[in-house]
């Protein structure tokens, strides 16, 4: 939800028809503020856009074993091949690294934005905030980032610590990898042997 | 048998000639001695297909999925079968999917664009709005972030479909988005705009305003018909050179920003885990990248030694493709190959080798060029780059290994 929508909702209300004039093409019609409450759902990593609501970790767990633990597990670790969202601490720089909202997810914010918006899976957007915020306080417990009878609300969210809040970086290709760019190719005599290191055929995992 | 006398070699050799010549004579194609029913009798009356699909006999061009590799196929990928196409367009009917909640069913009567955030005028569009903004028609590759992912430690699918088939290649047509952003009256100080689709997904990006006032549509066409479901009818965004992810489909919301959302999309998936674990973030561009699509795993040669044509494709997310290089001996020797037509930006290449095969084993590699002067990796450089973690991006050099009989395998070489 973007910070200066209510200047804006002010300035169309105040001004519309002078506004419109400046239109180039005169297409469309103005959103209503409705409609824009209705679809401007994004949570930014400050929390801005998230809907006043509370919600605690207990009430979560049994809202979890009701909507989500068939896939992700009754403890968020994930069934079979559903993503687990629990784990994986310190594994980012290993050779296996495990991802989870737990281990990967800068910002506990977009832990609400994501839940409220595609989850559950094939019955998204039907949680009230409350709800949201419960499932959201179970999941930070389930990874240890808040004790268990934790209440979370609008305010409160936002101050939630994640591991891995440092842990992005800008695309820095063009820089890191500036030895890829005009490097002249090699057209002849470039290795005096080839040997092969790995066959596909070896792994045999190629759907028939 | 024993007494009679060994024909002369001469004998042999004539004897065989005439026999081959013979042969040749004896073998006359009845395809041409004898009228064929499709000679003699009617075929189909106009429109028997009011919509024509591909013919029988290629009924295994077709989108495949590596079930594997997702929980489930409504959170999934199929793969364009680029081993079995040539030209550079990609038919909207096998062209690669990738959904996050399935693919949903949006009527253009019921269609909604909404462009809010930090505007003078929040606007809602509708689908006939849109008809009636000025359009540009190009063409643009779409390659899913995770394509080749699945080879980024080592060869393991073995087919060009699979190793780089999560891409296409449309003619779109549809409205700048600078021209919807410009009659919401977007504030000129706002660096992002976040843009979403209508589905259950509604997956949500981040893009640089620069960009989105650049070259991005909001398409309704591709190929010069409406789109497939499958590819966001009625009106999906072309974000060329960027990565798929970014390509809402079932667009309806565009929202101007100060700052990026950080969704889930943008944080938890599609970002690059490095080898000290920091990740890199808002990785776009997708760059320049070719593979061989024929002779491939899937399209092995029948035909022996001989005339071969080796055909393949190439693409760079940051400008044209200036120059491929073919190599049949692994990377010791390169030849530069023929390009079919003058590269376009951000859109496909199509590249030939003709080579006269001498029925030894090859390793085909290809290696693309751009006109920023980046030349395409082998995957060695790029784990030295990145370390192994960064699975999304991997457009390093792809082998085949062609044996003496025809057949091709996905492999990985020194
Ligand atoms: C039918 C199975 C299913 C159910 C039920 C379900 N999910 Fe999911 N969940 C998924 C799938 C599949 C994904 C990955 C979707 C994608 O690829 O975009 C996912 C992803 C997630 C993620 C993001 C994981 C990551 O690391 O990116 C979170 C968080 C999540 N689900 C929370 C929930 C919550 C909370 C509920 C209950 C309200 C729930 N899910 C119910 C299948 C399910």
């Amino acid at each position: 939800m973007s910070r200066s929508r209510r200047v804006v909702l002010a300035v169309v209300a105040a001004g519309c028809a002078q506004s419109l004039a400046a239109q180039p093409f005169g297409l469309g019609r103005a959103a209503t503020p409705a409609e824009i409450a209705a679809w401007d759902v994004d949570v930014a990593p400050d929390g801005s856009g998230l809907p006043p609501g509370q919600g605690g970790a207990s009430r979560g767990e049994a809202l979890f074993a009701d909507f989500c633990a068939g896939c992700h597990g009754d403890f968020a670790e994930g069934v079979g091949r559903w993503p687990g969202l629990i784990g994986g601490y310190g594994t980012l720089d290993s050779r296996d690294p495990v991802k989870t909202v737990g281990s990967f997810w800068p910002y506990a914010p977009t832990l609400w934005d994501y839940v409220n918006r595609s989850m559950p899976y094939g019955n998204a957007q039907t949680l009230a905030p409350d709800d949201v915020y419960a499932l959201v306080a179970y999941i930070l417990s389930a990874n240890d980032l808040v004790g268990p009878d934790t209440h979370l609300t609008e305010k409160t969210l936002p101050n939630v610590v994640m591991p891995n809040r440092h842990g992005f970086a800008r695309d820095d290709r063009g820089k890191a990898e500036r030895h890829l760019w005009r490097a002249e190719p090699c057209m002849t005599n470039c290795k005096p042997e080839v040997e092969i290191r790995m066959r596909a055929t070896d792994l045999d995992v190629t759907p028939k | 048998m024993s007494d009679a006398a060994p024909p002369s070699r001469r004998a042999v050799l004539t004897g065989a000639a005439a026999a081959m010549v013979a042969g040749r004579a004896r073998a006359d194609d009845t395809l041409i001695t004898q009228v064929q029913p499709w000679s003699r009798n009617l075929g189909d009356p106009v429109a028997a297909a009011p919509y024509g699909l591909p013919t029988p006999h290629e009924f295994d061009v077709v989108r495949r999925t590596v079930d594997w590799l997702t929980a489930d196929a409504y959170s999934s990928v199929s793969f364009t079968p680029i081993h079995a196409l040539d030209g550079t367009i990609t038919p909207q009917g096998c062209a690669f999917e990738r959904h996050h909640s399935g693919a949903i069913d949006l009527r253009k009567e019921d269609y909604r664009l909404m462009v809010m955030g930090d505007v003078a005028r929040p606007l809602v569009f509708t689908y006939a709005d849109l008809e009636r903004f000025p359009r540009d028609t190009r063409v643009a590759f779409c390659e899913c972030a995770a394509n080749s992912g699945m080879e980024w430690r080592g060869a393991q699918l073995n087919g060009a479909q699979y190793s780089h088939g999560m891409i296409h290649n449309m003619e779109y047509t549809g409205v700048p988005l600078r021209l919807l952003l410009e009659e919401a009256g977007y504030d000129t100080s706002r660096r992002w705009v976040y843009v979403e689709g209508a589905d259950a997904a509604s997956n949500g990006r981040s893009i640089p305003i620069k960009k989105a006032l650049d070259d991005v549509l909001v398409a309704f066409k591709a190929n010069g018909e409406a789109l497939r479901r499958e590819h966001g009818y009625p009106v999906r965004l072309v974000v060329p050179g960027f990565e798929g992810n970014l390509w809402i489909k079932w667009l309806r919301r565009i929202e101007v920003r100060d700052t990026p959302v950080h969704s889930r999309e943008e944080t938890s998936k599609y970002t690059d885990t490095l080898a000290d674990g920091i990740s890199r973030q808002f990785t776009f561009a997708m760059d320049a990248k070719s593979v061989i699509t024929a002779p491939s795993p899937q399209a092995p040669v029948r035909h022996g030694d001989g005339p071969l044509v080796i055909s393949g494709l190439a693409w760079s997310g940051r400008g044209a493709i200036t120059r491929v290089d073919v190599t049949l001996d692994g990377g010791q020797n390169w030849k530069v190959a023929r390009l079919a037509a003058p590269p376009a930006p951000m859109a496909l290449c199509r590249f030939y080798l003709d080579v006269a095969w001498d029925g030894a084993e090859m390793l085909l590699q290809s290696r693309a060029i751009d006109d920023t002067g980046y030349v395409q990796p082998t995957k060695a450089q790029l784990h030295a780059a990145r370390g192994m973690n960064s699975t999304y991006h991997n457009n390093g050099i792809q082998t085949w290994l062609m044996r003496a009989d025809g057949s091709v395998e996905n492999v990985e070489v020194s």
